[in-house]
């Protein structure tokens, strides 16, 4: 057989191959030890010099064009091959992944963390206590004495004379400031009880409450420091307004009124310069600081900042309720 | 207290309206809680009179009536009221009139009978919101005029709620003093005369216990007429203030109480033997009470008694016996300062809450006590006739409060304010306030007038300066601080860390109440050392809770209740446990805990939807565990824990201490709680989780590890736990990793018998170990389980 036809029979067996191992055979049957071109390449000893070289460069060129054309269909078939491999590989992925749903935190917790948050960046630090308080700590030491009439209005849960269920988140102010000096920057949130249940009340409810004490805490400072508190924690800038109020354990005392957008005024917290008896009653001198206190009510805070209408859904803790919150 | 707008208005006479009063009060600190009309909506009622009432020819219960209202012809109306009958003075809704509720009043026939308006009852008017009949005007009601000109209801009735230090403003003298104040205005004070008595009669009054009653005013009235009608101006104004008229006597004492803020009583002159002795109870006495109800009294409780009994308790209440009733002709006026710490606490002892007590326990003026009883009398004479005997007055003078004398310092004002109010407006305020001020060398001494007892200290003036300064006038400034940066404890774990491990880990927080029902707690705890609300809400909240069991488990229910078939809760507070060493005889610990029920994770189209299990638990409490840097601090020991399956439980110890529990809730308790499915429940202290082991790094091995995987047999009971334990033990320091991977029981294998795997990690630090080595270790490991487990390999 004369080589154009080798090479047109090379070249078609290229075009047809539909694998790259039928490739392979082609390369084989032309281009192996006992290839078809590599015969005629053979052949080239047999002739006169100056036939071979002419003879050979169209032998070598042939044998080029057949490897080429192998080349470029091996590319074409594996490139083929690779899409049909990732055609076949596709998945759905708009399937839901695998996932242990997440929960959530308490809305309560979601706000005392948030309160806490912007307290702590101006150094405050968060102090707790018992939830089982003498009557020390949260009557006496707070200028409550026994048959004040505010301890009536506290609705308080009593185990003896002496043991009560705490009625405010005072007491840990009190114990901070029986074992550490001021400067003072504290908050104290906590579970707080008193022994009234209905619509707008539960007998457990939650409290922020705050002290500083330094040798020149003013009112001022009290009512700017709150002033942010409520813009930021409403992330709005409503009306705020102190109105004079009577706290036994601060003097001047206020209370904190935020303007809702019906135009009526809310009460969101209570507070006041710290009263010298309570200073005293923790051996510090009234005469050389100054502290201001202030309280807040954690859920009607939530209420008021997520719409939340039901005070007891807080402690229902239906899923429905609590996984809006995230 | 709710008082009337018009009743403050003939005392002091601002030029604002009733709302902007209410406004102007609230900001002053004595907070208004509602502003009312005294009357409904109403309009075209008149005072009329009674000329005919007869028998409505078809009807029993009706009247029919001739009314004369001032006009040319008499009114025939139509009545159904019982009291209705000729000469009585009525309320007329003509034609036209407009009622409350838009109720237009037109002609009608009743029955056959033209009825041209309406005789009106109280309650028909919004008047009151009781009482039956129509209106009975007195017999010297104008004819014709309108009825809310007749009886001043173009009113306001003002509820005022006030803090426990002013009860200076519990009377409207008292609140007008303080609008005066706030409005720069001069009060028309009351002149109230002395009453000459007419005739002797007098009783003699012993201060027994002086210091809790420093001052008895009592007055003898005899032939007093108590059939005699309280004027309607008084019933109205007392009813306004929210006081229902009884009888001229009670009402006159409840005038003078709301007028001037002073409580005054009334005994039956005839029920007193001997004298007023002003005395505490003596042990076991009781006194029977107006109520009906007899009172144990206790020592601490001060008396009015005369010789041989008590009277009434000081201040609070009167007694059945000497009370006024429709039979008494003399009577024996009370006008007493008590002191306050003697009256404090004593009402709510005895379950009681007079308006006498609500005032003697937060203070009266102590110089107010002649004024309340000449008052007293001369309306008492003007209403009830009869004769007056002299005020006799038993005082110790030197029990009575002082007039004291307060200095306010300019430096300490500007420090707790911060912010400089001039001094001629501080002068001006603490003048206004009725005190006596003189201003010298940067000091004001001021004293304080008898009615503002409750300023004594230099604070109680900086607050009465800034309250009347205007707290919205004082600027807001931010805090000024030293930049003291405070300690932080980098093995601290905040127990938000552990909140948000448990959330990523598909749990929802949850907040119970610290008090449960005692049956659950006791079902899962037992009753020991519970700590008891003596006087809880209800009895499903009437015990602190000792675990976060009960709570969360009641959560678990009520939500599985409302179709939620995948529970995953926690909940971190304290526990309450009775405990003698404690504080307060009352451990209370901070503990996390959590409640898993139903499906893992929920159904999927991949996942497996197996119900959650021990492991999957487990699971979440390692996670919990691993915030603390070090496996070595933990272990699990099987263990029956409270109201757990014995079978399925742990106790978790930190450092060999029990700290905490895990395991499936007793088959019994799910059905007593009514819970579908199996739960798991955890807790552990926070104690034990709250601070962690920092990190001391260690060079990290350059030469190859190598693994070892072994598979023993051991019978059942034997926990893995301990298997894996002695491992370590034995495993020495080449020994860096260790997994159990797999637990196989069944075909091939003896029953009783179970077959762990272990892989077994080796790996030196300072060159790669030979097969020698390797075959060490493993062989150790092998022949120490092989003598205290008995295990052996497995083929």
């Amino acid at each position: 057989m004369n080589l154009e036809a080798i090479l047109a029979d090379a070249l078609k067996a290229v075009e047809t191959a539909s694998e790259i191992a039928h490739l392979e055979d082609v390369r084989v049957n032309y281009l192996g030890k006992k290839g078809e071109i590599t015969g005629l390449l053979k052949t080239l000893g047999q002739m006169a010099p100056e036939e071979r070289k002419s003879a050979g460069q169209v032998i070598n060129q042939a044998k080029q064009q057949v490897t080429e054309a192998i080349n470029v269909k091996r590319e074409a078939l594996s490139a083929a091959a690779l899409e049909a491999k990732l055609a076949a590989e596709t998945i759905d992925v708009t399937l839901p992944g695998r996932n242990m749903a997440s929960g959530g935190v308490h809305p309560v917790t979601r706000t005392i963390e948030r309160i806490e948050s912007f307290f702590g960046e101006l150094g405050f630090a968060v102090k707790s206590g018992p939830e089982v308080e003498d009557d020390f700590h949260n009557f006496d030491a707070l200028n409550i004495p026994a048959h004040h009439p505010a301890r009536a209005d506290h609705d308080t849960f009593y185990f003896n004379p002496k043991l009560v269920l705490r009625t405010q988140t005072s007491g840990v102010q009190i114990r901070t400031m029986e074992t550490e000096q001021p400067p003072l920057r504290i908050i104290s949130p906590g579970r707080v009880y008193r022994n009234d249940y209905d619509q707008t009340h539960t007998p457990m409810f939650h409290q922020v409450e705050g002290l500083m004490v330094d040798t020149d805490v003013s009112f001022t400072e009290l009512k700017g420091i709150l002033h942010d508190f409520l813009r930021n924690f409403f992330e709005e800038d409503m009306e705020i307004r102190f109105r004079p109020s009577y706290f036994p354990f601060t003097e001047p005392s206020a209370e904190v009124d935020v303007k809702g957008k019906d135009g009526k005024w809310l009460e969101v917290l209570g507070c006041g310069m710290v009263h010298p008896n309570v200073l005293r009653a923790v051996n510090i001198d009234p005469e050389k600081y100054t502290g201001f206190a202030f309280g807040m009510g954690v859920e009607r805070l939530t209420m008021l900042r997520y719409g939340v209408t039901d005070l007891r859904a807080f402690f229902e803790n239906d899923m429905k309720f609590l996984n809006q919150f995230r | 207290m709710k008082f009337s707008e018009k009743w403050l208005r003939e005392w002091v006479n601002p030029a604002i309206d009733a709302n902007e009063l209410a406004e102007q009060l609230s900001m002053a600190g004595l907070e208004v809680d509602g502003v009312d009309a005294a009357a409904g909506q109403f309009e075209g009622v008149v005072v009329g009179e009674v000329v005919e009432c007869g028998q409505h020819p078809d009807a029993d219960k009706l009247r029919v009536t001739k009314v004369n209202v001032g006009e040319d012809e008499l009114l025939d109306i139509v009545c159904g009221a019982p009291n209705c009958r000729q000469g009585l003075k009525v309320a007329v809704a003509k034609v036209g009139a407009v009622l409350p509720g838009d109720f237009k009043i037109k002609k009608a026939k009743l029955r056959g009978q033209p009825s041209h308006g309406m005789l009106c009852a109280f309650v028909e008017l919004g008047i009151s919101e009781e009482g039956d009949g129509i209106m009975e005007l007195p017999l010297d009601a104008p004819i014709g005029q309108d009825l809310r000109e007749y009886l001043a209801l173009d009113d306001k009735i003002i509820d005022v709620d006030l803090t426990p230090n002013r009860s200076d403003c519990l009377g409207i003298k008292g609140l007008a003093r303080e609008v005066g104040v706030l409005n720069n205005l001069d009060v028309n004070e009351l002149e109230i005369p002395a009453v000459e008595p007419t005739i002797d009669d007098k009783i003699s009054i012993e201060l027994v216990n002086e210091e809790a009653c420093p001052r008895y005013l009592g007055r003898v009235l005899k032939g007093i007429n108590l059939d005699a009608q309280t004027p309607l101006w008084m019933v109205e104004k007392l009813r306004r203030s929210g006081i229902r008229s009884i009888d001229p006597v009670v009402d006159v004492t409840n005038y003078v109480l709301i007028e001037l803020g002073h409580p005054m009583h009334a005994f039956d002159l005839n029920a007193i033997e001997g004298g007023i002795k002003v005395r505490s109870a003596n042990a076991g006495e009781e006194l029977v009470l107006l109520d009906g109800n007899t009172a144990k009294l206790n020592e601490s409780t001060l008396v009015i008694a005369d010789h041989n009994k008590a009277l009434a308790m000081a201040g609070i209440f009167g007694g059945e016996h000497s009370g006024v009733t429709e039979k008494t002709s003399d009577i024996l006026l009370e006008s007493a300062f008590f002191n306050p710490v003697a009256i404090a606490g004593q009402a709510r002892s005895y379950g009681l809450h007079t308006d006498a007590s609500h005032r003697y326990e937060r203070g009266v003026d102590f110089a107010l006590q002649r004024d309340a009883m000449e008052r007293a009398t001369a309306l008492l004479l003007e209403i009830v006739g009869g004769q007056a005997g002299p005020i006799v007055e038993a005082v110790a003078p030197e029990q009575l409060p002082k007039v004291t004398a307060v200095t306010l310092r300019r430096e300490r004002l500007d420090r707790v304010i911060g912010y400089h109010i001039d001094d001629e407006t501080v002068t001006n305020i603490l003048r206004r306030l009725g005190l006596d001020v003189q201003f010298e060398n940067d000091t004001w001494q001021a004293d304080v007038p008898s009615y503002r007892f409750d300023i004594r200290i230099e604070e109680d003036l900086i607050e009465e300066v800034a309250r009347v300064f205007g707290y919205n006038n004082i600027p807001n400034e931010a805090p000024l601080a030293k930049l003291n940066m405070t300690r932080h404890n980098e093995a601290d774990v905040a127990i938000k860390r552990m909140r948000d491990t448990l959330v990523t880990r598909g749990y929802q927080e949850a907040i119970t109440y610290s008090f449960v029902d005692p049956k659950v707690q006791n079902a899962i705890h037992g009753e020991d050392n519970s700590l008891v609300l003596p006087h809880p809400i209800s009895i499903e909240m009437s015990v602190m809770r000792k675990s976060l069991m009960p709570g969360l488990l009641n959560t678990l229910v009520y939500n599985q209740n409302r179709q939620q078939p995948r529970i995953r809760f926690f909940e971190q507070g304290l526990k309450f446990i009775a405990d003698e060493q404690a504080e307060n005889g009352v451990l209370q610990q901070g503990v996390i805990g959590g409640v898993v029920a139903g499906s893992c994770y929920g159904e999927h189209w991949h996942l497996d939807s197996h119900a959650a299990d021990f492991y999957d638990v487990k699971g979440d409490v390692e996670a919990l565990l691993a915030l603390c840097n070090t496996s070595a601090r933990f272990s699990f020991k099987a263990q029956a824990c409270d109201g757990l399956h014995p079978g399925q439980s742990a106790a978790i110890f930190a450092d060999g201490v029990e700290v905490g529990f895990i395991g499936a809730l007793h088959p019994q308790l799910h059905k007593q709680l009514g819970i579908n499915g199996t739960a798991f429940v955890f807790e552990i202290e926070i104690a034990a989780l709250n601070n962690r082991v920092l990190p001391q790094a260690k060079a990290i091995s350059k030469f190859p590890s190598n693994r070892r995987d072994i598979a023993i047999l051991v019978k059942d009971e034997v926990k893995a736990g301990d298997v894996l334990a002695a491992i370590e033990k034995v495993g020495g320091n080449q020994l860096v990793d260790l997994n159990l991977f797999d637990v196989y029981k069944g075909k091939g294998i003896e029953p009783d018998y179970k077959s762990l795997a272990i892989a077994l990690t080796l790996q030196a630090v300072d060159r790669t170990l030979e097969e020698k080595d390797i075959n060490l270790v493993v062989d150790n490991v092998v022949a120490t389980l092989a003598k205290e487990f008995n295990a052996s390999l497995r083929d």
